[in-house]
């Protein structure tokens, strides 16, 4: 039950985050790909603060919490193929999943047609690659 | 400074504490599109805690919706129609769960626990977004 509650807590503050910054606007985050237009840097202080916090927290904490530990893997070329796909879809909506889904409360058009379609989406590549965790 | 860049970074600084706090408790890289992926995959054990974390998210950004008319604000880029959304959607979905994360599971988790991988990825997509945008804004002007 504790451990339910800091969960929904954790999603709280990183929706609050979401909207705070500007991120759940999606002109936003098209105006920070847009470099050679109107750019708007913001969304690389959203960065940093994110990093710095978790970071800067991971580096402090992991010892004493036994968090996990480096994720990384080996640089795949589905790796690179999926990050190039995403990279599209997300100039192509401003969206990435975070965001899209912080907007289904507002119900929002764009992310009651955009998080169906990411789901499936999501369906289809588990199913062809298996991917399982 | 630009006000907005002020709300982005103590934004980001929310974003990187929920996604630390959601690290402690459950022991799991809290990346977006890992977290509801993995929720659409029949006979998981551990999907409540994936629910619970994004219901917290949609709370989350509901409430500041609520509280504040800047953090409200939703525009819809030029050109973009519903089958833009649709499509976007799809390609997201499925680019996010082949390569192993989206912004927050490469470029907040995976780069802030210094996974080498997630900093490719990070560059890619974003070098990616950056090409799209430039592209759809040549095409449609």
């Amino acid at each position: 039950m504790k451990n339910g509650i800091l969960t929904f807590l954790a999603g709280a503050f990183f929706g609050a985050g979401l909207a705070l910054s500007g991120m759940t606007d999606p002109l936003k985050v098209t105006a920070f790909l847009d470099i050679f237009g109107f750019w708007d840097p913001t969304l690389a202080f959203v960065m940093g603060g994110a990093l710095l916090v978790f970071g800067g927290g991971y580096f402090f904490l992991r010892g004493t919490l036994k968090l996990p530990g480096n994720p990384g893997e080996k640089i795949s070329s589905n790796l690179i193929l999926g990050a190039v796909l995403f990279g599209v879809g997300w100039g192509l909506g401003g969206f990435c999943p975070g965001p899209a889904i912080a907007n289904l409360g507002a119900l929002r058009t764009e992310a009651l047609i955009f998080v169906p379609a990411m789901a499936l989406g999501m369906v289809v590549v588990q199913r062809i690659y298996r991917i399982d965790g | 400074m630009n006000p907005d860049y002020l709300h982005g970074f103590l934004g980001g600084c929310l974003i990187g504490g929920g996604s630390l706090l959601a690290l402690i408790v459950t022991g799991k890289i809290p990346g977006i599109s890992g977290v509801f992926g993995r929720l659409l995959k029949p006979k998981q054990n551990e999907t409540s805690w994936r629910l619970v974390f994004l219901l917290g998210l949609i709370a989350g950004a509901g409430l500041l919706f609520q509280l504040s008319e800047q953090a409200s604000i939703f525009r819809v880029p030029d050109g973009r129609n519903w089958l833009v959304y649709a499509i976007a959607g799809i390609v997201v979905g499925f680019g996010t769960r082949l390569g192993g994360g989206c912004t927050s599971g490469h470029g907040v988790c995976g780069m802030g626990m210094g996974a080498r991988d997630s900093m490719v990825a990070t560059v890619v997509f974003m070098a990616a977004g950056m090409f799209t945008v430039t592209i759809f804004r040549l095409l449609t002007s």
